[in-house]
């Protein structure tokens, strides 16, 4: 199904409709977005009409949708004047950014924040700082048809996430193109990289909390032409990547790279390797360095590794060839039999001599590493049920139904103020010692008078055994 | 009071225990209530929390506003709870009997000194700036260096190090086997005859510091969809810190602010001390040279001075160092792997305040434990003198929590 449905945007685009419930807030040029974000409740689409938009817009709530508005060819665009941080930070759960142009930040164009069921696409994504679109500890989401260029790290940056899909987007004149790090379940398909430091990576970068990356599909993408001289910051990890590389697969386990077109890539195509990749960093015994049942299947390569970089050449040498190898398993365990090849023959390599020769099975059958259901939601959905929250977070920790724990049972405390919450919500800003045998409540004055006040309605009228 | 029901009236009797008072030789009692934020659950106290119910990728507890803890040292008993607060207070731990665990770790700063280095026993000092314990239970890798896996084991470091509390295993059991209080209160946890063990000790030291909770802040509040607890500022300071230019967030993870890993960030130490090589003492592997832990930025406010070697006197002076350029203060001839994430952020003044901002508003300090009027070997609970040097000034968010402390000592 998705497969025909693949490329037929005006079809796609029903399928992204809003349910009819939400509300939508327009936004025209001069105005504020995050304005607009303030105002929307989960479920609402923000319709960011053409225009500049030059602020940060950050959104802590769930199920919202950025929405830009193209009108013949007019984009809305969020412009960082090289000055601002980044452009769109989440932390919600379903949240939808698309149809926006993102220009000249510090920062990110698009990062998310441990944002579950997100979908980003149609973007257009130049120059925006480090990361392009920098997912970080999200599962379930896609990153389509986006086109992004001239970002100093990765493009598209897949960060410590599971489940997610990146397809059919175009990267280039970045330092890497789509880089999946300490990831699982990723399906990184149909996408043009070209003109980068490297095109593809699949890492695992040590030191980071979240340790493995596996289950990788590098599927029928472009990649192509990856030989712009590095321009990574320095100290960055990308920053150490030889220029010319197609795809770098680096401590990453289980990763499939099949029917893609590799070409001119001056250093190599593919390179296979450990941690030892990367050096100057400081090293973590709990990150598995070793790249693990890596699969090399029908890919299309050709006129890879015309000008490698020395440490490539030196080796080649040993082989008698002054070219990069289409594919390049490092010494060490890259060069293990745990890995294989399809149609070694065709390839120029290095270090595949022990690789087992894959067998018929392809990937046809993985469709996409996305969940079948949407991640669950979040126990706060409203504002009855963040009170609830709230009371089962704060005050269920000193006072339960029936029985004494740190303060008075609720029970009592229901008789003592039946009616009368507006007592409670007074007492909870500054409440005074009155119990001989219980210690003084901590004052709730974190809590705004609205919240306190909601609050001591739920526990006289919603609190029962 | 109305009173409906002869019920109602029962509960709010007071239980025989708390009639008590504290202090009293013959009557030492523990508490079978658990402490703040914590409710009795299969026989052991367990976290009631504003994160209760999310949960994190991996469930490695790290993400965003919206994720779940990492998991906590939960479920001990009241008693021994209780017991592991009247140790803590109790300067009987110490050769000499002039430090407490809280003579370092004092609730009144934050559970740090206030200090940069702190006075053991026979006038040495700790190699270290005394880290605060607030949140101390949800970590997997303790002391600066990460040195220790488990609650025990840091117990342990201060209680026998020459320049901390100078004490041995066998002179801790002999001397708390010598006091009857502690005998009859052992028996109470651990029944048997009540002959007191190194271990038994450890264990409830471990237990009462992993109810140090802080997660009630406005930080808090925010996370938990309240949007109105943060101020404009400090929303602007938020995503600042959560920003790509300064990476705070990077390293400094919600919901604890700290990702549990060790990183070569390059602080500087103060004049004339020699350089600390941190994680690499431990592993012997030089590319961890100059690793720390990341520390948890929770009650970061109550906690200057900062950094392992308590170096910056105040929190903008350590947040202004990651603006200083990547390096900008490892010695010359040192060779550090520094970590990806120090740059040169380039950050405005601006932001740097906003930053501070921000910070304070991770203050909360609820549910500091009662310090004990009084502890069973008799001696001052705390070790009386505790140090009256304090860098930092009264941290704004903490006057609430310093009232209401307070009102303790009142009562
Ligand atoms: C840290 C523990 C703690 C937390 C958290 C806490 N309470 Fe209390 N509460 C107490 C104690 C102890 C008392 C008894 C104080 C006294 O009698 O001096 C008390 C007393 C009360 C009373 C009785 C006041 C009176 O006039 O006698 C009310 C009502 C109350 N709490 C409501 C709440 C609500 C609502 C929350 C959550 C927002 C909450 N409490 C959170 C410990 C706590
Ligand atoms: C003389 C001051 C001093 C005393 C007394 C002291 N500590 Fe510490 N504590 C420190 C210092 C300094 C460190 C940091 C050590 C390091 O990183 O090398 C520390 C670290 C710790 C840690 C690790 C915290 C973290 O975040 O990694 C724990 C837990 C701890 N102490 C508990 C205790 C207990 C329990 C006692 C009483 C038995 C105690 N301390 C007594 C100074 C002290
Ligand atoms: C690369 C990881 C990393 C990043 C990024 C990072 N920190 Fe830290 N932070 C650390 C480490 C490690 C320490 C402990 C260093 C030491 O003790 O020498 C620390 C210490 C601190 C301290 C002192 C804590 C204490 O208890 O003494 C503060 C405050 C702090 N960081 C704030 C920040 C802010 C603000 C930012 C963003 C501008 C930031 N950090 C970015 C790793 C990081």
């Amino acid at each position: 199904m998705k497969a025909i449905l693949r490329g037929l945007l005006p079809l796609l685009l029903v399928a992204v409709a809003a349910p009819l419930s939400a509300a939508e807030i327009a936004v025209k040029d001069g105005e504020s977005i995050q304005a607009a974000v303030k105002r929307a409740k989960p479920g609402d689409v923000v319709l960011i009409h053409p225009g500049q938009y030059r602020e940060s817009v950050y959104v802590d709530k769930d199920d919202i949708t950025l929405r830009g508005v193209v009108v013949e060819g007019k984009w809305p665009t969020l412009d960082g004047e090289g000055k601002r941080n980044d452009a769109i930070l989440y932390s919600g759960n379903g949240i939808v950014v698309e149809w926006l142009k993102i220009v000249r930040y510090k920062g990110n164009g698009i990062m998310g924040q441990a944002g579950n069921n997100f979908a980003i696409r149609y973007n257009v994504i130049d120059d925006a700082g480090v990361y392009g679109i920098f997912p970080q500890f999200g599962q379930n989401g896609v990153i389509e048809y986006n086109v992004l260029s001239r970002i100093s790290d990765a493009a598209i940056y897949v960060g410590m996430c599971d489940h997610i899909d990146v397809r059919n987007n175009e990267v280039f004149g970045s330092v890497a193109g789509i880089e999946i790090e300490n990831s699982r379940h990723n399906l990184v398909e149909n996408n043009y990289a070209h003109d980068n430091t490297a095109g593809i990576l699949a890492f695992i970068t040590p030191g980071l909390p979240i340790k493995t990356a596996y289950d990788i599909v590098i599927r029928n993408n472009f990649i192509v032409n990856n030989n712009t001289p590095n321009f990574g910051a320095p100290g960055s990890i990308v920053s150490k990547l030889p220029v010319g590389i197609g795809v770098v697969v680096m401590a990453a386990d289980d990763v499939v790279i099949e029917g893609n077109i590799v070409s001119g890539n001056n250093t190599a195509g593919v390179v296979v390797t450990d941690l030892s990749f990367i050096t100057d960093i400081a090293s973590d015994p709990e990150s598995e360095p070793n790249p693990d049942r890596t699969k090399v299947l029908d890919n299309l390569m050709f006129d890879n590794g015309a000008d490698p970089v020395a440490e490539v050449k030196a080796a080649m040498l040993s082989q008698f060839s002054k070219r990069g190898p289409d594919i390049l398993a490092a010494p060490g365990s890259a060069q293990a039999p745990d890995k294989c090849i399809a149609g070694r023959d065709r390839y120029t390599t290095f270090g595949v001599k022990k690789w087992a020769d894959c067998g018929a099975a392809g990937t046809a059958n993985v469709r996409s590493h996305r969940l079948a259901e949407k991640v669950a939601p979040r126990t706060i959905a409203n504002d009855e049920g963040r009170i609830e929250h709230l009371y089962k977070g704060i005050c269920a920790g000193c006072h339960a139904y029936n029985m004494r724990m740190i303060g008075p049972p609720t029970i009592a405390l229901q008789a003592q103020y039946e009616g009368n919450p507006q007592g409670i919500a007074d007492y909870l800003a500054n409440p005074m010692k009155k119990r001989v045998d219980f210690p003084p409540m901590p004052p709730q004055d974190h809590l705004s008078p609205e919240v306190r006040l909601k609050v001591a309605e739920y526990l006289l009228n919603k609190v029962k055994k | 009071m109305r009173l409906r029901t002869p019920i109602l009236a029962l509960l709010l009797l007071p239980a025989a225990h708390a009639a008590a008072p504290r202090g009293d030789a013959v009557e030492w009692t523990l508490n079978d209530v658990c402490p703040a934020g914590f409710a009795l659950e299969d026989g052991g106290c367990r976290l009631r929390s504003l994160y209760r119910g999310l949960d994190s990728l991996q469930g490695a507890g790290v993400g965003g506003p919206q994720t779940g803890l990492p998991p906590l040292r939960e479920g001990f008993s009241p008693q021994q709870i209780d017991l592991g607060r009247l140790l803590f207070f109790d300067p009987v731990l110490s050769v000499d009997g002039s430090l407490a665990c809280a003579s370092c770790h004092d609730p009144e700063r934050g559970f740090a000194d206030g200090l940069a280095l702190s006075p053991g026993v026979n006038g040495l000092q700790t190699g270290r700036s005394t880290p605060s314990l607030w949140n101390v239970g949800f970590l997997k890798r303790l002391t600066c260096a990460g040195r220790a896996p488990t609650l025990e084991q840091p117990a342990q470091g201060p209680l026998f190090a020459a320049n901390e509390m100078g004490n041995s295993p066998e002179r801790l059991a002999e001397s708390l086997n010598a006091i009857p209080a502690y005998r009859t209160l052992f028996r109470q946890v651990y029944g048997g005859d009540g002959t007191i063990r190194a271990e038994q000790v450890y264990a409830a030291l471990a237990a009462f510091q992993s109810t140090l909770v802080s997660l009630n802040s406005r930080y808090d509040l925010y996370a938990a969809g309240f949007h109105e607890a943060l101020n404009e500022r400090e929303i602007e300071g938020m995503n600042v810190f959560r920003s790509f230019v300064a990476r705070c967030a990077e390293c400094h993870t919600p919901p604890l602010f700290t990702n549990q890993q060790i990183a070569v960030i390059g602080t500087p130490e103060p004049e004339g001390r020699a350089f600390d090589p941190g994680a690499q003492k431990i592993g012997g592997d030089a590319s961890q040279r100059g690793g720390f832990k990341v520390p948890s930025l929770r009650n970061i406010a109550r906690t200057a001075p900062y950094m392992h070697s308590g170096r910056f006197k105040t929190l903008r002076e350590a947040v202004a160092f990651y603006n200083g350029g990547r390096g900008h203060a490892v010695p010359p001839g040192e060779k550090l792997s520094l970590h990806w994430h120090i740059w040169e952020p380039k950050l405005a003044e601006r932001e740097i305040d906003r930053l501070v901002d921000f910070l304070q508003t991770l203050t909360d300090e609820r549910y500091t434990p009662q310090i004990p009027a009084r502890v069973p070997s008799g001696l001052a609970p705390g070790g009386g003198g505790l140090p009256q040097e304090t860098t930092g000034g009264p941290a704004q968010g903490a006057t609430a929590a310093a009232a209401y402390r307070t009102r303790i000592e009142e009562n």
